[in-house]
């Protein structure tokens, strides 16, 4: 922009997802030096998803470092950087390939502040392509959240829109411990949202009523909450209020949220793509259990991804969560 | 004797047939003109195959594919080196490999148009699935040379990945664990110059693949990939080593990825025409058609009805492809386990009762 030109700054972008990633990266590279982002591609291709586009050209490669293929290095060597001073975001291209680094995510970066007294912490996010639906190729689909919320230490955010990626995501780059950051791909592209020009924070532990409701509680995560508003809405022509809850981070879980919703409709129904068994549903239906057994009308419903290896394209369909799913599981609550 | 040198190491470069089709005579293989014309053959199907599966994948007919375009003397230089009873352990690119070894191309195509059924094909034990998480299956052919070398077998395992897999921890596993055990296992690499977006030059600071084999103690060689004589020639020698019980190699193919990374990409971001045009002339099919010609074993003639030929191949690999009866959706249950566990069950019940509803 040049020097005289007279601009006057918007207050609000229609943004996308992938969009909103890179200007919460960009901001936040803006407001602090020691903000770094290493990755496969992120450099001079901009990411496979484009969520680094032109971050390369605005801070340098000093800044923004196309790193060799090996994800173990890049989150190993990011602990170091964290250790010395930067605040490294890290992209793994797929959450199919996290896999290498999970032996320095598990055994290095979720136990650092803890084992150090408190002396050494890692202000390091990680950020991956997570979910199904787009016809990949494998292990480009898979929605592994539970091994990372199974692990202590680790900070889970997972957005479902543009806003909150943005200000989640900004908010995970000023955090003083590691979060693993998972990115909607299914959604990456598919709305456009007001979302504030200026930087802004969400902050993690609170979940976001998408819609209220008395009858039904759908709470859902990332790309199913789409899905569960689409049941909502089919429910809503029967004369079922359905709440919905987009829980926006599951790790710090706001548990209030949660429990408050499940007492005032008394029934829930969990939505997510990720395997049923061990998953983080089972996590939220124990803790309902637990803080709302008497309040509760039906027993809690799972509507989950199959307990099997991510199918290819040609079958992936019948996989993925959908709103007529989740319309049944209501409906099995309701007529309990 | 304070400092003394305690390794020394150097690593050859293999050519034998050159862009203008020229020969190094005596760097020659012995191939009759047989099978010189089964790789020519098979390089112009790994072509056609390559063009047509591009073409389905425009007409939403195919799913992501990760064309081979400009590594064909690579993969056939491997491919016609080998014997049925090795392993073929491929990564994603390897369709090529595959062709030659007689793989149906409907069945390959089947993989990748997102149908589990094309993964693994029965009438060919020792050739794995596709492994896409860079640098893995390193490992498992490691460990096929392994159990060949533990039982004494005459045979050995082709293990394939690219240069940008040579930055995984796997890799340096898998050629130390081949070292070791003296795995019958002969690496190979194929050096496209480019892992997505990331070229060769960012992957590492030294100049070649090959020369990281000293390393871990086994024998590495760079071979121009755009030739198929001395990728064949290379390949055969390890492969002999390997079967003899006499330790594993690693083969480094320089070669080029004439096309996008897969369908998904756009690689005018990243590289210029220039350079991939400078490849071009670098052409591993041309340059055996120029050798071919010069020797009088080939002509237009025979470049036509070759083409016609495998143009009528393809259409009707793709016809079989595509009049397969579609995959059940409830054969993603089937196979997780030998036996259907009591969640699966319920699971797929309540998915076929959606289905049938
Ligand atoms: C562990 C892992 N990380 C990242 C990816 C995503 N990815 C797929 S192919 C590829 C580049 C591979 O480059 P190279 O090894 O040179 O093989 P080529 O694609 O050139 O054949 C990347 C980064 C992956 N499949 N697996
Ligand atoms: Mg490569």
């Amino acid at each position: 922009m040049s020097a005289h030109a007279t601009t006057t700054t918007p207050q609000v972008e229609k943004l996308t997802i992938a969009q909103a990633v890179k200007a919460a990266l960009r901001q936040e590279m803006q407001r602090d030096e020691r903000v770094i982002i290493l990755g496969e591609d992120v450099g001079k291709d901009g990411g496979v998803f484009r969520a680094t586009e032109g971050l390369l050209d605005e801070f340098g490669e000093r800044r923004v470092m196309d790193t060799p293929l090996a994800e173990s290095g890049i989150v190993g060597t990011s602990v170091g950087l964290a250790l010395a001073g930067f605040r490294p975001v890290v992209e793994i291209q797929f959450t199919g390939f996290v896999y290498p680094a999970l032996n320095q995510l598990l055994a290095h970066v979720a136990r650092f502040r803890h084992r150090t007294f408190g002396r050494m912490h890692l202000p390091m996010v990680v950020r991956m392509p997570y979910g199904g639906g787009i016809h990949a190729p494998e292990h480009h689909s898979e929605s592994y959240e539970s091994i990372f919320l199974n692990t202590p230490g680790l900070k889970v955010a997972v957005p479902s829109n543009p806003y909150d990626a943005k200000g989640l995501l900004a908010a995970a780059i000023r955090d003083e411990d590691p979060v693993i950051f998972m990115e909607p791909k299914l959604i990456y592209r598919a709305f456009r949202q007001d979302v504030p020009a200026e930087p802004y924070t969400v902050e993690f532990g609170t979940a976001r009523v998408a819609k209220e409701g008395a009858n039904l509680t759908l709470i859902a995560y990332g790309a199913m909450v789409r899905v569960a508003m689409d049941a909502a809405e089919v429910l809503q022509k029967d004369g079922v209020s359905a709440e919905v809850l987009d829980l926006r981070t599951l790790n710090p879980l706001d548990k209030d949220a949660v429990i408050g919703s499940a007492r005032k409709t008394g029934r829930v129904v969990i939505v997510h793509e990720a395997p049923r068994t061990a998953g983080f549903g089972a996590e939220l239906s124990a803790l309902i259990m637990e803080h709302a057994l008497l309040e509760l009308l039906a027993p809690v419903q799972r509507v989950a991804g199959f307990d099997v290896t991510f199918p290819l394209p040609k079958i992936e369909g019948h996989y993925m969560p959908s709103a007529a799913r989740v319309v049944r599981a209501a409906r099995a609550a309701l007529e309990f | 004797m304070p400092r003394t040198t305690i390794y020394e190491a150097q690593t050859i470069r293999l050519q034998i047939l050159m862009p203008d089709g020229s020969v190094d005579r005596s760097l020659m293989p012995t191939v009759d003109d047989g099978q010189i014309l089964a790789l020519y053959r098979g390089m112009a199907t790994m072509r056609a195959v390559d063009e047509k599966a591009l073409k389905l994948q425009r007409q939403g007919r195919m799913g992501t594919w990760a064309p081979l375009r400009g590594q064909e003397a690579a993969q056939a230089g491997v491919a016609h080196a080998l014997e049925p009873e090795d392993w073929i352990v491929p990564a994603f690119r390897e369709m090529g490999v595959l062709i030659m070894r007689g793989v149906p191309i409907h069945h390959i195509m089947t993989y990748w148009v997102g149908d589990s059924r094309g993964a693994v094909h029965p009438d060919f034990p020792r050739i794995l699935p596709t492994a896409v998480p860079v640098g893995s299956q390193l490992l498992h052919g490691a460990g096929i040379g392994m159990a060949m070398e533990l039982r004494d077998e005459p045979h050995a395992a082709v293990a394939f990945a690219g240069d940008g897999a040579s930055s995984e921890g796997d890799f340096h596993e898998a050629l130390n664990f081949a070292a070791v055990f003296k795995a019958r296992t002969v690496f190979v690499i194929q050096n496209n110059q480019w892992a997505i977006s990331v070229p060769f030059s960012k992957q590492t600071v030294v100049s070649s693949i090959a020369q990281k084999a000293h390393a871990y103690g086994l024998p590495g060689i760079q071979v121009d990939g755009n030739d198929v004589f001395a990728v064949y020639v290379a390949v055969k020698e390890a492969l002999e080593q390997a079967r003899a019980g006499r330790g594993p190699s690693l083969i480094e193919a320089f070669t080029y990825r004439m096309g996008d990374h897969t369908t998904a990409d756009d690689a005018s971001r990243y590289r210029t025409k220039e350079e991939v045009e400078s490849w071009e002339a670098k052409s591993p099919i041309a340059r055996l058609r120029l050798f071919m010609t010069a020797q009088g074993l080939w002509d237009q003639a025979q470049e036509e009805n070759l083409r016609t030929e495998v143009e009528g191949l393809i259409e009707e690999e793709v016809r079989l492809m595509e009049s397969r009866a579609p995959l059940e959706p409830g054969s993603m249950f089937q196979h997780m386990y030998a036996d259907l566990p009591w969640n699966l069950k319920e699971q797929m019940e309540s998915l076929q009762a959606e289905v049938a509803s």
